[in-house]
């Protein structure tokens, strides 16, 4: 199908990277513009849309109550689930959900619960009997490549501006649409996972859609405050030590530049 | 038509604030987001292209696919993110809503897929759906023969009102809540899709049906305008 | 109706009204009206009315040049992606050279992009030929694709678009009437300058006299 880059390209893409040049004449280090809106729903709990260049997602936060894990009897519970929307791209289909949503929900959860940025003990009600769960759920609006990333940052926005709602304690039901004016129990420090892909012999952040098909493989690195938590390769191919400190270098170098400006963003 | 109080002050024949904008997916070949008040939708249209399996092609001519679905937060209470049997029914509704207008007999064998879903919802949702597809398919070159537009009708107690918001659904004084969706092709005035849900009389149901018919007027008139505006947010 | 003046309609809307007018394409006479049957730019002209596509799939047609994908190879040809909903084949009796029949791959594989023109059209679809100069396997360079309604735009009046692309950047570059746009140049610069100027191009295509704008464009980013 003509929807996949053509070898051509990809070759072409390579070739420019090794002279240090990218189609659309950013750095190797350097993510496209980034920008972030809240409110996409005003019944979610909290809602953001964040836009990476093209890129486009949306994440709503939504809570409810239910029952602890057992190991876990007094903290509360996150639940993060993607979906590859087929208006998002013509290289979606009808069906069963990709791989890649389930890799995006997986990767993003994971950076949340490593990273500790949510406090789950403060999420109690009643031990063993009452915790709050939270839902995160990211849809793609438009697929420009790094889908991963931007619902990294979309995830984080719309818990920075999650509140939780009222809980009727007699009738044990949830009060949705009502605010208690308290907010989900955060940690100051945000979580940013960066996706590193591999092109050739280099090594980018941020790919467009036709940057990520010539990419091999990729991590993601969830970082907080320097401190990574969370890891995560994907693709098949393998990764010579060498380029994979590369790849981990270049993810802490862009870190402090997206965490500067996802922090005006969220003031 | 005897004047009722509505939740929200409007009058009988009063639509909640509308916005429209075409052009709102890069990728897509045809895109809109239509909202009345608090009900925002968003369409996507790719095609027409081959279709995949090909034993559901039509060898005589295109195929119009749509899907309908609301995201989780677009409500209250979670909706857990997959197809329901609600959603897959609205697919249909809108479906046959779009289908008179659009002539794909010069392209057999393909597909043209809408993809409408609900980013917020405050009732109508489908009417938002089906004014955001109609836009989009215009958007993406698809030919036809006018657009579509639609809105929603309802019967609190005895009184017709124009464009439903939830607190009216959930009308319970007197007779209760009748909702009617409704679909017409936009220049000439057409019945496209019609559902009722309720207790009316057919006289009243006559007399719903023309107001609605009456009332896209201003929708199509939005529609219009965000299609002569890509990239523009427009409000009536 | 001027071109500044071309308006913009969208299906069901009458453009015109009255007898004098005639439906051209896109269009259809209802009574004295003509009306719109596809979004886009209506021109009149000796008092036809036809709509020029802002949007939609591109239509084959024969004589045009598309640029597209091989996807298969059968035993006596190759089956090209170009784009549309009709399947496109090139036989190899349209390619200017022997062909072995065990050995097609060796002329062209899957996956490699082809320049070719459309032969003829008919109910199994499109055949494609690149018998003449200029067609063929694409070796090298990079493709973009862009929106096939705006490709009468990059390639200008009697091509004087495309050559004022190939002049500022020594780019070579081919056009596909199906909306795929082949840049090769000796330098990175000058064929990301010429992937540039095309989608520059498709932004701005709604300007008259784009050529002006274009040559602007270009001496502004000299500077």
């Amino acid at each position: 199908m003509t929807i996949e880059t053509p070898k051509l390209t990809i070759d072409r893409i390579r070739q420019y990277l090794t002279e240090g040049k990218r189609f659309d004449g950013r750095k190797l280090d350097e993510f496209r513009k980034l920008e972030i809106e809240f409110g996409v729903s005003n019944k979610a709990e909290g809602s953001a849309r964040v836009k990476l260049g093209e890129t486009e997602v949306i994440v709503g936060v939504k809570m409810d109550v239910g029952t602890p894990y057992p190991d876990s009897p007094d903290k509360g519970n996150l639940m993060v689930t993607a979906e590859l929307l087929p208006l998002s791209s013509p290289r979606i289909d009808l069906g069963p959900p990709k791989f890649e949503a389930i890799e995006i929900g997986r990767v993003v959860d994971r950076g949340l619960r490593e990273s500790h940025f949510i406090e789950f003990d403060k999420l109690c009600m009643e031990e063993g009997k009452k915790v709050w769960t939270i839902y995160v759920d990211i849809y793609t609006i438009n697929d420009d490549g790094n889908l991963l990333d931007a619902a990294g940052i979309g995830a984080i926005a719309a818990l920075k501006v999650a509140e939780i709602p009222k809980y009727d304690k007699e009738n044990e039901k949830v009060l949705f649409g009502e605010s208690s004016g308290k907010k989900v129990p955060l940690s100051k420090e945000i979580p940013i996972s960066i996706t590193a892909y591999k092109i050739g012999n280099e090594v980018v952040v941020d790919p467009t859609r036709e940057e990520q098909d010539a990419a091999e493989t990729k991590i993601t690195t969830g970082i907080t405050n320097g401190i990574i938590a969370s890891m995560q390769k994907g693709e098949s191919e393998d990764i010579d030590l060498e380029t994979f400190e590369k790849m981990i270098d270049l993810s802490e170098k862009t870190w402090h530049d997206l965490n500067k400006k996802i922090e005006k963003f969220l003031k | 038509m005897t004047t009722i109080k509505r939740p929200d002050g409007r009058k009988p024949d009063e639509i909640r604030p509308m916005k429209a904008k075409v052009g709102i997916v890069p990728n897509a070949d045809g895109s809109a987001m239509f909202q009345f008040g608090e009900t925002v939708a968003i369409a996507a249209v790719y095609g027409p292209k081959e279709l995949h399996p090909r034993n559901q092609r039509n060898p005589e001519k295109g195929t119009l696919r749509c899907t309908y679905n609301m995201i989780s937060f677009s409500v209250d209470d979670r909706i857990r993110p997959g197809p329901s049997r609600r959603s897959m029914e609205i697919s249909k509704i809108s479906e046959w809503a779009l289908e008179p207008v659009v002539m794909i007999g010069k392209y057999p064998g393909t597909v043209v897929d809408v993809h409408i879903q609900i980013l917020q919802a405050n009732a109508s949702t489908r009417c938002a759906g089906i004014n955001a597809a109609a836009m989009a398919l215009a958007h993406a070159g698809i030919p036809m023969k006018d657009l579509v537009s639609s809105i929603s009708i309802g019967k609190l107690d005895k009184s017709l009102v124009v464009d439903v918001n939830k607190a009216e659904e959930d009308w319970e004084e007197g007779e209760g809540a009748t909702d009617m969706a409704m679909s017409f092709t936009s220049s000439k005035g057409k019945l496209t899709h019609i559902q009722l849900d309720g207790h009316i009389t057919s006289k009243q149901l006559k007399e719903a049906v023309r107001l609605g018919r009456e009332a896209i007027k201003k929708v199509y008139a939005l529609q219009k305008k965000a299609l002569k505006n890509v990239g523009e947010e427009i409000s009536e | 109706m001027t071109e500044e003046k071309r308006q913009i309609v969208i299906p069901g809307e009458i453009i015109a009204s009255g007898d004098d007018y005639l439906p051209g394409e896109g269009t259809e006479k209802q009574g004295k009206d003509i009306i719109a049957l596809k979004y886009g730019l209506a021109e009149e002209q000796n008092r036809l009315v036809k709509i020029i596509p802002l949007s939609g799939v591109y239509n084959a047609r024969r004589g045009n040049v598309v640029i597209g994908r091989v996807e298969e190879l059968t035993f006596n040809g190759w089956v090209i992606d170009v784009n549309t909903s009709e399947r496109a084949f090139l036989s190899i009796m349209e390619v200017p050279r022997y062909v072995n029949k065990d050995a097609l791959e060796e002329v062209m594989d899957v996956g490699d992009m082809v320049v070719a023109k459309i032969w003829e059209i008919n109910k199994r679809g499109i055949d494609l030929s690149i018998k003449l100069r200029g067609l063929g396997r694409i070796e090298e360079g990079l493709i973009i694709k862009v929106n096939p309604n705006k490709v009468p735009r990059i390639i200008g009046k009697e091509g004087s678009m495309i050559k004022l692309i190939k002049d500022e950047t020594g780019c070579d570059i081919t056009v596909g009437q199906n909306g795929f746009v082949w840049i090769q140049g000796d330098k990175i610069e000058n064929e990301l300058l010429a992937k540039k100027a095309v989608l520059f191009i498709v932004e701005k295509s709604f300007v008259s006299g784009l050529t002006d704008e274009v040559t602007k464009w270009f001496a502004e980013g000299k500077k």
